[in-house]
């Protein structure tokens, strides 16, 4: 047994973490009020290399592992939840999809663009009437000749409209039920592939979320990603490596409401000392920190077992029921210590709210990861 | 023209307030991370810079413990060809004039460089000896405090150097050693490719045996400084306020500097 982080680990977790405290923290707020994120700090991320990290180098990555990627995703997790979710929506769904069941060529063509950061990827599922329930889609593909014909709508899709190639989930066959459903990859500005009006959302406003609409969209026979009908097995493979991202970005939104809250717990003085010298505060400030741990503990642990080719379906829907459930204990709990103030956009902990509540939502709600477990343990 | 650019960097502990040990008057290093010495961070940004300008390659060294690896490979990370760790037990304990002997006998078996550059002082010590002292080792023409390299070609060097109230433009001709500022540029984030590169290099340690270095030069024996004792200054704010009206008050104040004729 060994908590320490390899040297690669902790030199890959300062960069990220010196590029955040530099590029990320100090424009975090101002994204969410302009409703998006800058070309510049995808400019940098690409300078750095992050897109790529867990990749190989063989299609444009860094060659790291899925620990790296998780250690990134939670620091930019604790400045800003919309990059955050950016990020994470690109590595580990869209391009991991290309690097779990794309062939050779589609690798090529596909997820290097993507490790090197030269184009954004999204996965799109869910749909207006298919969200928890995936294997209900009714977007459909019609083969025409050497073409497939797509005709449906996908909803909630993050980076839908900043993405280069969207992978999205149509029933290729009919009769065949949820083994007819196939993933087909859409490239931005394809013709008949309409981009929907962003959401007026609750929190993560600078995070792109929009509706996609295909008409009559055309994409050649050899988009299909790996081989027919293997779709909705693929997209829950997806969805469990991207749960770990949702764990991390829990962690680190966490992580920032504590930080926040131990500082203004100090400073704030009421009945003549230090909020923080009541043990009722003290309590809450220690709850927060046992969850931030354990929910980091969580997410580590199913990203080694990714690492290691072992199974981590039931330990990554553990790391996201908690991590985000704990995300959102904390946020309200640091809006608490906040009081008046909390509650007010002065300080960044009304932020960490509304970007918390999304955690026990995308990527399978907290009750479809208890669904998940309960799957695992055999019930 | 092959350039060879040599950066020389030391690992110090993470910290800018540096607790000293009361009882043995040294700095307690214990729990603290260690990292690249800030100031060699410039130089490194610098000779990176060099070698992708003008070609030829950029060799970082650094004399140390074992674990100083990590500081060499850091610097792989951020761009640097290749590293070469200075190590050996005898190295130990060197001050500012052994360990500028002991980079010398480094530099000389790497086979010598174009533009030797360091930091213009280790966080650490503070002395900012250990550049002059190389150059003086070497004997090679140095300019320490270096803000801007103006000009450079195969046999010269221009540069300016941040003097008390002005700045002083100096032309060398190389090779030279260079200590550098923190004005000179911004250094960059090593990429995550680097880390992995770095993960991967080999860093060659030298030690006495491969560096023929003289046991009487080199560690704590090669080392005439004596550290007579090291304290943390008491903080020492005893303003005065003086009182009365704007004009009672200056002219008290004028008084004063007077009498301690300062004006
Ligand atoms: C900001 C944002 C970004 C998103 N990004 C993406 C994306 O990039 N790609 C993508 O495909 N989707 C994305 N989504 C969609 C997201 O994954 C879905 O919203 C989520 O899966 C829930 O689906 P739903 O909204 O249809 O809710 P529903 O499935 O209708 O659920 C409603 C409620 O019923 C509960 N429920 C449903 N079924 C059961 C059951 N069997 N047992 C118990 N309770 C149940 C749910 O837990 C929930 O509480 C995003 C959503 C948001 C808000």
């Amino acid at each position: 047994m060994d908590f320490d982080l390899t040297e690669e680990h902790r030199l890959i977790r300062r960069t990220v973490r010196e590029f955040v405290d530099r590029e990320v923290l100090p424009y975090a707020a101002g994204w969410e009020e302009e409703g998006s994120l800058p070309e510049r700090v995808f400019g940098v991320m690409k300078e750095l290399d992050l897109f790529g990290l867990p990749f190989p180098e063989a299609y444009g990555g860094v060659g790291s592992d899925y620990l790296a990627y998780i250690l990134a995703v939670e620091e930019i997790g604790r400045a800003s939840g919309s990059l955050g979710l950016t990020y994470a929506a690109h590595v580990s769904l869209g391009a991991a999809a290309f690097h779990h069941f794309g062939s050779e060529e589609q690798k090529r063509r596909w997820l290097v663009p993507c490790a090197r950061g030269e184009v954004l990827a999204a996965f799109a599922l869910t749909e207006p009437d298919a969200g928890s329930d995936a294997g209900g889609i009714q977007t459909a593909a019609v083969r025409d000749g050497c073409e497939w014909v797509i005709n449906g709508t996908k909803c909630f899709i993050t980076n839908g409209s900043l993405a280069g190639y969207v992978v999205i989930a149509a029933i290729t066959d009919r009769e065949k039920g949820i083994r007819g459903i196939s993933n087909l990859v859409v490239p931005a500005g394809t013709p008949g592939f309409h981009i929907g009006p962003g959401y007026r959302k609750l929190g993560l406003r600078a995070s792109d979320t929009v509706e996609l609409v295909f008409e009559d969209c055309r994409v050649p026979v050899d988009h299909l990603l790996g081989s027919p009908g293997d779709g909705l097995r693929q997209s829950l493979r997806v969805l469990d490596g991207g749960r770990i991202s949702i764990a991390a970005l829990s962690t680190g939104i966490a992580q920032a409401c504590l930080d926040a809250s131990l500082i203004y717990a100090r400073e704030r003085v009421q009945f003549g000392r230090s909020i923080s010298g009541f043990q009722a505060i003290q309590f809450k400030l220690a709850d927060m920190a046992t969850e931030v741990d354990l929910a980091r503990l969580a997410a580590w642990r199913a990203a080694w077992l990714k690492d290691h080719h072992r199974p981590y379906t039931r330990e990554a829907a553990m790391a996201k029921l908690f991590a985000s459930e704990a995300c959102v204990r904390a946020a309200l709990e640091a809006v608490q210590i906040h009081g008046g103030y909390g509650y007010t956009e002065e300080y960044p902990v009304a932020r960490y709210l509304r970007d918390a509540k999304l955690m026990t939502i995308g990527e399978g709600t907290s009750e479809i990861q208890r669904l998940v477990i309960a799957r695992q343990l055999g019930c | 023209m092959h350039l060879r650019f040599l950066v020389c960097i030391k690992q110090v502990p993470e910290t800018t307030e540096a607790k000293i040990n009361p009882k043995t008057g040294t700095l307690i290093r214990e729990g603290i991370p260690s990292i690249i010495n800030p100031f060699d961070m410039y130089a490194l940004e610098e000779g990176i810079r060099l070698r992708d300008r003008l070609g030829g390659e950029v060799v970082v060294m650094s004399m140390g413990p074992p674990q100083a690896q990590a500081a060499v490979k850091e610097a792989i990370a951020l761009g640097v060809d290749r590293g070469i760790l200075l190590s050996d037990p005898a190295f130990a304990g060197a001050d500012t004039l052994a360990t500028a002997y002991t980079l010398a006998k480094g530099v000389e078996k790497l086979g010598g460089a174009d533009l030797i550059i360091c930091g213009k002082q280790a966080s650490d010590g503070d002395t900012a000896q250990v550049g002059p002292g190389l150059a003086e080792e070497l004997d090679l023409p140095h300019a320490t405090y270096v803000r801007k390299i103006s000009a450079i070609t195969a046999g010269e060097i221009t540069v300016e150097r941040l003097v008390e109230g002005g700045i002083e433009v100096l032309r060398m001709p190389l090779p030279a050693l260079l200590t550098v500022v923190k004005e000179i540029n911004e250094p960059r984030l090593p990429s995550l490719k680097g880390v992995m590169r770095a993960k991967r290099a080999e860093v060659p340690t030298w030690g006495q045996a491969e560096l023929g270095t003289d046991p009487a030069r080199t560690g704590i024996t090669g080392s005439p400084t004596q550290v007579v004792q090291v304290f943390t200054p008491e903080l020492r704010r005893q303003g005065e306020l003086l009182a009365g009206t704007a004009a009672e008050q200056a002219a008290v104040l004028i008084e004063r500097l007077r009498a301690a004729a300062m004006i």
